[in-house]
């Protein structure tokens, strides 16, 4: 299925938001995760399933100020 | 709660620290632009005595900048001398078989109209002795209200209140509270204050904080001089008070008094340090070095010719023609007084003196046009 | 020196260090490691799939700092309070410098916005540090909303322009009931001795360190400026105007003699 991240459509066979973070291989601190503009707790995460055009936002660390 | 914060600052120490600085201590101090607490205690210290004209000037520049040439007027009404306390040192002590008055309304509007009379005072103190029960928070709403139609600007002396009554008599044009702490020894704060209300070191203490949460408008603190031996001390102690307040209540402005003991002619209680001019003078001029804001008031417990000496050097306060008994200036003249006046003129008197040292006396300063709940 | 405490917990350094614009995050782990900090701002962007991007933030991790999240990139009360809650997932920390400049060229701080968002931040939880105007009475809001310092700025961002609100910083040290951080603009150790000298609890440096010749010595510049200037500043500054003598004469006080 396809689902958006961070605008941008990426096409997927996980099932949950957790096996879509794996198969993109991004570790599990450091990052944060929201759905629909609101935060998805990572205790959720697992709970979670993916559905058509689901629309994820999913941040990390950056340099700054 | 400044109870806890002062647990936290040694008499002893604060008094030794004081009498440990230098004249070097005095030329920092004197050199910066901002005091901190010790800074004050240098100034305030007999190591600073060379540096009293110096002192003068700093001081003189700083209330000129500050408040121009100016000198607030003010007049207190005592209102009633009945007392439930027994400070040693006061005429109005419980025991003191005393005849009690408690201005009835006809009578307070009445000083209001005599106090008129004498010169256009806006500014006006009502003041009260200690006892909620005949004279508590009700009576001096009421005295309040009454005192509308006469003055612009509302302050009270009266016992320590809780934070909510002080928010009611704001309702009530309330805009200013006096209070001396007398002394921050809580050791030997009983002595003065045996019994009573007043006698309740924690709760006189904490009500300028109730007073800076009702959001009043004006603090006025003191301790009186004449009480403890080390009287500098007892400063300090109000200086870090202050500091702490315009910390956490910085909405409020702040006034500072030094009423001064002078040794009884009649008997009674005899001071236990006598405060010089000089040193009286050297404080006055170490506060305005301290704290270029805070409003400097001399009452008419000093004598004429000091406070007009005072008057262009960092005072920015002062009554006139005060009478310190309840009806003193219509109903009841030859009452017992509080305690003695010694500057003696007339209001007027001490206007054209001001006006003579190029000081222009202010009668009104505030209006409480803008403050929404008052009218 | 005194140690620095911030919402319970203690900082021997008073350098905060930002870590935006340095050449690479080698340098910039050698900066922070040079100038001894005990607190790290980092931000937060979106991440890229393609991105290879070395992660900076394992760069940064080390039991002895501090993370300290910044929501820069949001516009109002509202998306701070989203990126704050994000931060506070992604690092395992409800600290946050809240920072709101929908301004794109001087990246002011919107003081409305930034007093709105702490005090809905503090009710959830948040330790803030917003990062706000010189402004004396907004930092008394703050600081009664519950912000857990105030870090007002010297200058614009990125200008190393040093204190040029020098006279407000001062008012609002004075003032203030919560540690002082003088944030953004402080270009040199010179300006950042200065305000440790006036009293503030800290200096956030970034751009003065990441864009110098060698960011790792100029860390440790601002290091010994900052120490500096709070030792001056615990040990009572001398004498600035000129020396004081006892005047003989009494114009004033001669009244005082009688």
């Amino acid at each position: 299925m396809k689902v958006w991240l961070n605008n941008k459509e990426v096409e997927t066979d996980s099932i949950t938001v957790s096996q879509f973070l794996e198969e993109l291989l991004l570790p599990r601190y450091g990052i944060a995760v929201a759905l629909d503009n609101k935060l998805l707790p990572q205790g959720q995460w697992s709970e979670t399933l993916l559905y058509e055009g689901m629309r994820l936002v999913v941040i990390k660390a950056a340099c700054g100020g | 709660m400044y109870s806890e914060e002062l647990e936290k600052i040694s008499w002893s120490e604060t008094t030794a620290r004081i009498y440990a600085k230098t004249e070097a201590d005095v030329c920092r101090a004197l050199g910066k632009e901002r005091c901190d607490v010790e800074d004050f205690m240098a100034l305030i210290s007999p190591a600073a005595l060379p540096y009293i004209e110096t002192m003068a000037r700093r001081s003189r520049n700083l209330t000129e900048a500050r408040f121009g040439k100016t000198i607030s007027m003010f007049i207190p009404l005592y209102i009633s001398n009945a007392c439930t306390n027994s400070c040693v040192y006061c005429g109005f002590h419980v025991s003191n078989p005393m005849p009690r008055t408690i201005l009835t309304e006809e009578e307070i509007v009445k000083e209001y109209k005599a106090i008129k009379k004498l010169a256009p005072f806006e500014n006006l103190l009502l003041v009260t002795g200690e006892h909620p029960q005949k004279a508590g928070v009700d009576y001096i709403a009421r005295a309040l209200d009454l005192a509308k139609p006469y003055f612009s600007n509302l302050k009270i002396e009266v016992m320590p209140l809780s934070a909510d009554e002080y928010k009611e008599l704001k309702k009530h044009g309330l805009n200013g509270v006096v209070c001396f702490q007398e002394t921050y020894n809580k050791e030997h704060y009983n002595l003065y204050h045996p019994r009573g209300m007043k006698s309740k070191f924690d709760w006189r203490l904490n009500g300028f904080d109730r007073m800076g949460m009702a959001e009043v408008h004006s603090i006025g603190m003191g301790v009186l001089l004449g009480l403890e031996k080390e009287w500098r001390t007892d400063l300090v102690m109000m200086a870090y008070h202050l500091r702490y307040l315009q910390k956490h209540y910085w909405r409020t402005k702040y006034s500072v008094n030094f009423p001064r003991m002078r040794p009884s002619e009649n008997g009674g209680f005899q001071p236990n340090v006598v405060v010089s001019d000089k040193e009286l003078a050297q404080v006055t001029f170490a506060m305005r070095i301290f704290d270029h804001d805070v409003d400097i008031s001399y009452s008419t417990r000093e004598a004429a010719a000091f406070r007009d000496n005072m008057a262009t050097l960092g005072v920015t306060t002062m009554s006139a023609e005060s009478k310190t008994e309840p009806g003193g200036y219509s109903c009841y003249p030859q009452a017992l007084e509080q305690f003695h006046v010694s500057d003696e003129r007339t209001a007027r008197e001490v206007e054209s003196a001001l006006r003579l040292l190029g000081r222009e006396p202010v009668w009104k300063d505030w209006d409480a046009a803008f403050d929404l709940k008052v009218y | 020196m005194e140690k620095l405490v911030i919402a319970g917990r203690e900082f021997r350094s008073r350098l905060f260090l930002g870590t935006g614009k340095f050449s690479s995050n080698d340098l910039m782990k050698r900066a922070i490691n040079a100038s001894g900090t005990e607190m790290v701002t980092l931000a937060m962007k979106r991440i890229e799939l393609d991105d290879k991007d070395d992660d900076m933030l394992q760069h940064i991790i080390n039991p002895n700092i501090q993370l300290l999240p910044n929501t820069s990139g949001v516009r109002n009360a509202e998306e701070a309070i989203f990126a704050a809650q994000l931060s506070r997932e992604a690092f395992g920390t409800n600290w946050l410098k809240l920072e709101i400049h929908p301004d794109p060229r001087y990246l002011l701080p919107d003081s409305t916005e930034t007093l709105k968002a702490t005090e809905q931040l503090v009710k959830m939880g948040f330790v803030v540090l917003p990062y706000c105007q010189a402004d004396p009475t907004l930092c008394k809001r703050l600081e009664e909303a519950g912000a857990a310092t105030v870090m007002p700025l010297g200058a614009p961002i990125g200008t190393n322009k040093g204190l040029q609100t020098r006279e407000f910083l001062r008012i609002i040290i004075e003032q203030s009931g919560v540690p002082v951080v003088v944030d953004a603009g402080i270009g040199a150790p010179s300006h950042a001795a200065e305000a440790m000298e006036m009293g503030a609890a800290a200096c956030l440096v970034n751009t003065a360190i990441a864009v110098a010749g060698n960011p790792e010595r100029m860390a440790i510049a601002f290091k010994q400026a900052v120490e500096a200037g709070r030792m001056a500043y615990e040990s009572g500054l001398g004498l600035q105007a000129d020396s004081l003598v006892a005047e003989a004469s009494s114009p004033l006080t001669s009244f005082l003699n009688d």
